[in-house]
């Protein structure tokens, strides 16, 4: 494209825009804390509790979201089927899914006069005002960004690549896990990105079915939030904004260099079969 | 090696504008080209043989062992049929190095499988190349890797969908004249399609044209040479 012509200015002026608007924010976050009250706040015991939960349950829905969401993601993106359309849709929900209605919504499907309330009860599951509930709202929000990037890299697999795999007597697991998967990687890592990104978040879905408890359900947003809330309170909040930014970028370049093509070929922990 | 069969293929099957009714056997060492304008339902008759699709009617067996009988409800699937494929664009694992893709079909130990998998490369001229992925090979280097791949499982019998459209017409001279090479001594039935007459000409024992699912002529070439080795 020309810059040198009137669309090619006003488009490089609303890029400048989009970019500055996108990045201001952030600036002002550290321009506003220092590395020693950033420190200091890393110091204090709430602090560190909110910053550790949000990791540990991140990471295990995460984790939830990948082992599951993988091969769902595989059978979606590479067959066709009658009513496919429809299954994407109810995939994307969530998406643009209030995240408050979210909330109310586990609610009322597995809180305890939610309709699999009983039977999460009788599983002897607690999700309310537990830690575990916190995932499930984890789960909730962040697995449909992942689903969709992974169906459509699934998708977009040659499928000549898979019959190969059967023709050298791959049975359908290992073509999936040896040549669909790292096919598949750079869409793979972008959805865990955004999954991952989106569940460190996550704010109203947790606080309304998982509530608020320091410790046990107080992620670090809920934590910023309810320093926010405290008078006096908003240098709490955000020096834990900014711990909360740095731990989110790290997470960004971290997945996006698991989904870069590496130019070394050996893969870690060579199988031998 | 596995005791040698002939390939012999019957299949029926309603494509979108024709019905397929192809009947057709390979000696083993024999190199079959079918020959055919681009639609005429070779392909799918390869895909047939190998497994991938499964036409309403039909038989494919090598030797004594039947790998699709639909009359008898018999059918096995691709991943045992142990047929090598080379496909149109050669579908290598763009993932995997050189080396890799040839040993992915191969049982035993990472060296063992190595050493074999060079040693294919070798035997086709490309084993400097074994580390490297299939996207900084050439089109003729790609060849051979998919040639060595399909080979490394020491498979019944060869298929090779348009084993030179994906080539320039200058590297297609040389590959033509190597394909021709390799595949002249195995001593399995080889069935390969082409749109080019010519090309079939050069790397077959014989010529089947095909022309909206039905064989139309068939031609010998050279008298079907004893399988080497024999």
């Amino acid at each position: 494209m020309r810059l040198r012509s009137g669309f090619g200015l006003l488009a490089l002026a609303a890029a400048a825009i989009a970019l500055v608007f996108l990045v201001l924010p952030v600036v002002a976050i550290f321009a506003d804390v220092s590395p020693g009250r950033l420190l200091d706040a890393l110091g204090e015991e709430s602090v560190r509790e909110a910053l550790w939960l949000s990791l540990r349950t991140t990471l295990i829905a995460v984790v939830v979201v990948i082992a599951v969401g993988t091969p769902a993601a595989y059978l979606i993106g590479l067959r066709r089927f009658r009513g496919r359309a429809l299954v994407l849709t109810a995939i994307e929900l969530p998406l643009v899914m209030p995240p408050a209605v979210a909330g109310i919504a586990l609610l009322a499907a597995l809180g305890p006069n939610g309709i699999l309330g009983g039977w999460v009860e009788d599983a002897g599951l607690e999700l309310v005002f537990q830690t575990a509930g916190v995932v499930v709202a984890l789960v909730f929000v962040s697995a449909p960004f992942y689903l969709r990037q992974a169906i459509a890299a699934f998708a977009a697999l040659d499928p000549r690549l898979l019959e190969a795999a059967r023709t050298l007597g791959a049975g359908q697991f290992r073509a999936f896990a040896t040549v669909a998967v790292p096919s598949a990687r750079p869409g793979l890592a972008a959805g865990l990105a955004l999954a991952w990104g989106r569940a460190l978040g996550e704010f109203g879905a947790t606080l309304l079915f998982a509530g608020s408890l320091a410790g046990v359900t107080q992620t670090a947003p809920l934590a910023i939030f309810s320093e926010f809330s405290r008078p006096g309170g908003f240098d709490a909040a955000l020096a834990l904004s900014a711990v909360l930014i740095l731990l989110a970028a790290l997470i960004l370049v971290g997945v996006k260099l698991l989904g870069a093509d590496r130019a070394v070929e050996d893969p870690p922990g060579e199988r031998t079969r | 090696m596995s005791p040698r069969g002939a390939l012999e293929v019957s299949a029926r099957m309603p494509l979108r504008e024709f019905e397929l009714a192809v009947e057709l056997a390979v000696a083993p060492g024999e190199r079959l080209a079918l020959a055919g304008a681009s639609g005429a339902g070779k392909t799918t008759l390869l895909r047939i043989v190998a497994g991938l699709l499964r036409p309403a009617a039909g038989r494919v067996a090598i030797g004594e062992e039947v790998w699709l009988d639909t009359a008898a409800g018999r059918e096995v699937p691709t991943e045992r049929r142990c047929c090598g494929v080379v496909f149109q664009d050669y579908a290598l694992f763009p993932t995997l190095s050189a080396w890799r893709n040839v040993a992915f079909g191969m049982n035993g130990a990472r060296r063992e499988r190595r050493r074999r998998a060079e040693e294919l490369l070798d035997r086709f001229g490309v084993a400097a190349l074994a580390d490297a992925r299939p996207g900084s090979l050439s089109g003729g280097e790609r060849q051979r890797v998919a040639l060595a791949r399909a080979l490394a499982t020491e498979p019944r019998a060869l298929l090779l969908d348009e084993p030179l459209s994906a080539l320039d017409p200058e590297t297609r001279r040389d590959a033509q004249r190597e394909l021709h090479e390799i595949v002249g001594q195995l001593p399995i039935p080889v069935l390969l399609v082409t749109h080019s007459q010519e090309e079939a000409a050069l790397l077959a024992d014989r010529i089947a044209v095909i022309d909206r699912g039905r064989i139309v002529s068939e031609e010998a070439l050279r008298p079907a040479a004893d399988p080497p080795g024999r």
